[in-house]
C-alpha cells in the first residue's frame, strides 16, 4: 500500500509522543480502540485552568501508519485551541489532510473519539475536582 | 514512499529492497531460466503434436521433467500430471477424488490452517453435499493425530493435510498421517507446495497417495506445478475437471506449457542435488536472526513450532508493536505480516488465530522467508533495522508502556470498533 507523504512524515516524525501525569486534575487523559482490533491511541491534554485552553497534548498510539499519522496529527491540531474548539475537529478533517484511503478511515474516526475521551476525561475529572474545591472551602 | 527512520547502515554487498519473503514466491534461478529459454524460441513445438521433430523435441522435454519432479519425490514419472500450479493441482485433487469416490463415501478431513485453495475447495463441496471435518492444530501449529483418528468414519474418501504451512512454516507429520489413512483405507493428499524441494518429500516412505507442488516457490516459473497422482498400492483415480484434448492421461486438458514444464524439472534437479546444504544453509541464516531479535527484544514470540519448522522459515510476533506499522519502517526489506491492516479483510491471519493467539499478537507478526539467494550481510542488516523500528515503535506504544508499569491489559475494559 503507498502512504501519503504527510502519512510518512507523522510516521517518522511523530510530534507530541509522550506521556503526562494522569493523576493531574489539569490531564485529561482518552484512551480508545482495542489491542485486539489492532488500533489503540492514548491521547492526554493538559488544559490551563484559567483559560481553557489546551498547552500541551500528548500521545502514544499502537497501530498501523495511519493510526500513528492521525493520533500525531490530532495533538498538533488540538495543541493551543480551548477546549470546546478543539471538539469541533471532525474524522473528515484528518482524512483529507492525511489523504487516507477508504480502508483507513477508522484511523481517524479512532483519533477524533481519542480527542472526546480526553476532553470527556478532563471535564468530568475538573467538575469532580470543583466540587471537591467547593467542599474544602465550605469546610 | 522515500524517507526511513532508522540510521541502520547497509553493508557493503547488499543492495536495496532485500528480497526475504520466499514463502510467497521465488526468484527464478538463472540456471532454470536458462534451461527453459530454448523453448520460449527455437523449441516451441507442442508436446502433443506426434507427427513432426518440433512436437517430438517438446514431447521430450516435457518427459524429462516428468523424471526430474518424480525422482524429486520419489514417484514414478507416469504418476505426474503437470497443471497451471498448487491452487490447481489442490482443486483437482480434492474435487477430482470427491467425484470419483463419492459412491463410497461423502466425507472428507482437512485441517483449519490449510491454504485457501483446499479450505475453499473443501467449502466449495460442502455445497454440493459432502461433510467436511476441519482438524484443529495445537498450539505449535501441529496436528493432533488422535484427532484424525477419530474423525475417520466409514464414509471419508480423503484426508488432505499440508506438508509444510505458508505463513509458520510448521511440518505436519505427514508420514504418520499417511500411514493412519493407509491402515483405515482413505485416500490421503498433501499440499506440499512449500516443502517440496526444501525438506525430504518422500510419496513411498511417507505413505502419500496424492501430492501437489508449483514451480514459484523452488525457484522455478510461475504458472506451473504439478500433481503426482499414485498408480500402484493403492492406484488413485481422479475425475478431471478441465476437459478437451486429453492431455495428461485425460485428467487435465489442455496444450502443455513446455517452457514452464522444463523450468519446473530443472528446479527439481537443482533443489534435490542441493537440498542438503541449502537447508543447512537457510536454517544458519534463520537461527541467526532469530538470536539476534531475541537478544534486543524483549517481548517477542515465535508462532508455530520451531522443532518441526521449515528450515527458512520464521514468523515471530513483535508484541505491542503492529504489523503493519512495523512494515512501513523496514520498508526496503520484503517480508508479509498477518496484520488484519495488511489484508483486504482486515481480519488477522486464520492461520495464528488457530493457534490460540489472540488477534492483538497476530496483528504484530511478521512473516521472514529466506531462500536461496539471501545472504548473511542481508540478515544482518534486517535483523539491525527490525530491532531499531521495533524500539522506536514501542517508544510509540502505549500497550508497551502499560505492560511495563506492570499493568495486566487483559483487565482493561477495551472498547472494540
Amino acid at each position: 500500500m503507498a502512504y501519503s507523504e504527510k502519512v510518512v512524515d507523522h510516521y517518522n516524525n511523530p510530534r507530541n509522543v509522550g506521556t503526562l501525569d494522569k493523576g493531574s486534575t489539569e490531564v485529561g487523559t482518552g484512551l480508545v480502540g482495542a489491542p485486539e482490533c489492532g488500533d489503540v491511541m492514548r491521547l492526554q491534554i493538559r488544559v490551563n485552568p484559567e483559560t481553557q485552553v489546551i498547552e500541551e497534548a500528548k500521545f502514544k498510539t499502537f497501530g498501523c501508519g495511519s493510526a500513528i499519522a492521525s493520533s500525531s496529527l490530532a495533538t498538533e491540531w488540538i495543541k493551543g485551541r480551548k477546549v470546546e474548539e478543539a471538539l469541533t475537529i471532525k474524522n473528515t478533517d484528518i482524512v483529507k489532510e492525511l489523504s487516507l484511503p477508504p480502508v483507513k478511515i477508522h484511523c481517524s474516526v479512532l483519533a477524533e473519539d481519542a480527542i472526546r475521551a480526553a476532553i470527556g476525561d478532563w471535564k468530568k475529572k475538573n467538575g469532580v475536582a470543583e466540587t471537591a474545591e467547593t467542599v474544602a472551602v465550605a469546610k | 514512499m522515500s524517507t526511513v527512520l532508522s540510521n541502520v547502515e547497509v553493508p557493503a554487498g547488499v543492495s536495496l529492497p532485500i528480497y526475504m519473503d520466499n514463502h510467497a514466491t521465488s526468484p527464478l534461478d538463472p540456471r532454470v531460466l536458462e534451461a527453459m529459454m530454448p523453448f520460449f524460441t527455437t523449441k516451441f513445438g507442442n508436446a502433443a503434436s506426434r507427427n513432426h521433430s518440433f512436437g517430438w523435441e517438446a514431447e521430450q522435454a516435457v518427459e524429462t521433467a516428468r523424471e526430474q519432479i518424480a525422482k524429486l519425490i520419489g514417484a514414478t514419472a507416469k504418476e505426474i500430471i503437470f497443471t497451471s500450479g498448487a491452487t490447481e493441482s489442490n482443486n483437482l485433487a480434492i474435487k477430482g477424488i470427491a467425484e470419483m469416490y463419492h459412491e463410497r463415501g461423502n466425507h472428507i478431513i482437512t485441517q483449519v490452517t490449510e491454504h485457501k485453495a483446499v479450505l475453499d475447495t473443501c467449502k466449495r463441496l460442502e455445497k454440493y453435499g459432502y461433510r467436511v471435518t476441519y482438524l484443529p492444530v495445537k498450539a505449535d501449529g501441529l496436528i493432533d493425530l488422535e484427532d484424525l483418528k477419530r474423525a475417520i468414519d466409514d464414509k471419508t474418501i480423503l484426508v488432505s493435510i499440508m506438508a509444510a504451512n505458508n505463513e509458520i512454516g510448521v511440518v505436519q507429520p505427514i508420514r504418520e498421517i499417511g500411514k493412519i489413512c493407509h491402515e483405515k483405507g482413505v485416500i490421503f493428499h498433501t499440499d506440499a507446495v512449500q516443502a517440496v524441494g526444501k525438506i525430504p518429500v518422500n510419496v513411498i516412505a511417507d505413505n502419500i497417495d496424492v501430492l501437489s507442488l508449483s514451480g514459484h516457490k523452488i525457484y522455478g516459473p510461475k504458472g506451473v506445478g504439478a500433481l503426482y497422482v499414485r498408480r500402484r498400492n493403492p492406484r488413485v483415480q481422479i475425475a478431471a475437471q478441465i476437459d478437451g484434448g486429453g492431455h495428461e492421461r485425460g485428467m487435465r486438458s489442455g496444450t502443455l506449457n513446455v517452457p514452464g514444464i522444463v523450468g519446473l524439472g530443472k528446479a527439481c534437479e537443482i533443489a534435490l542435488a542441493e537440498m542438503d546444504s541449502e537447508a543447512a544453509y537457510l536454517r544458519g541464516l534463520r537461527d541467526r536472526l532469530k538470536a539476534m531479535l531475541e537478544a534486543e527484544l524483549d517481548y517477542i514470540h515465535v508462532n508455530g513450532s520451531m522443532e518441526h519448522r521449515l528450515p527458512g522459515n520464521l514468523n515471530v510476533s513483535f508484541v505491542y508493536v503492529e504489523g503493519e506499522s512495523l512494515l512501513m519502517g523496514i520498508n526496503d526489506v520484503a517480508v508479509s505480516s498477518g496484520s488484519a491492516c495488511t489484508s483486504a479483510t482486515l481480519e488477522p491471519s486464520y492461520v495464528l488465530k488457530a493457534l490460540g493467539l489472540g488477534d492483538d499478537v497476530a496483528h504484530s507478526s511478521i512473516r521472514f522467508g529466506l531462500g536461496r539467494f539471501n545472504t548473511q550481510a542481508e540478515v544482518d542488516y534486517v535483523g539491525a533495522k527490525v530491532i531499531d523500528i521495533v524500539k522506536h515503535l514501542r517508544e510509540l506504544s502505549p500497550l508497551y508502556e502499560m505492560v511495563k508499569e506492570g499493568i495486566d491489559l487483559t483487565k482493561i475494559e477495551w472498547q472494540a470498533h
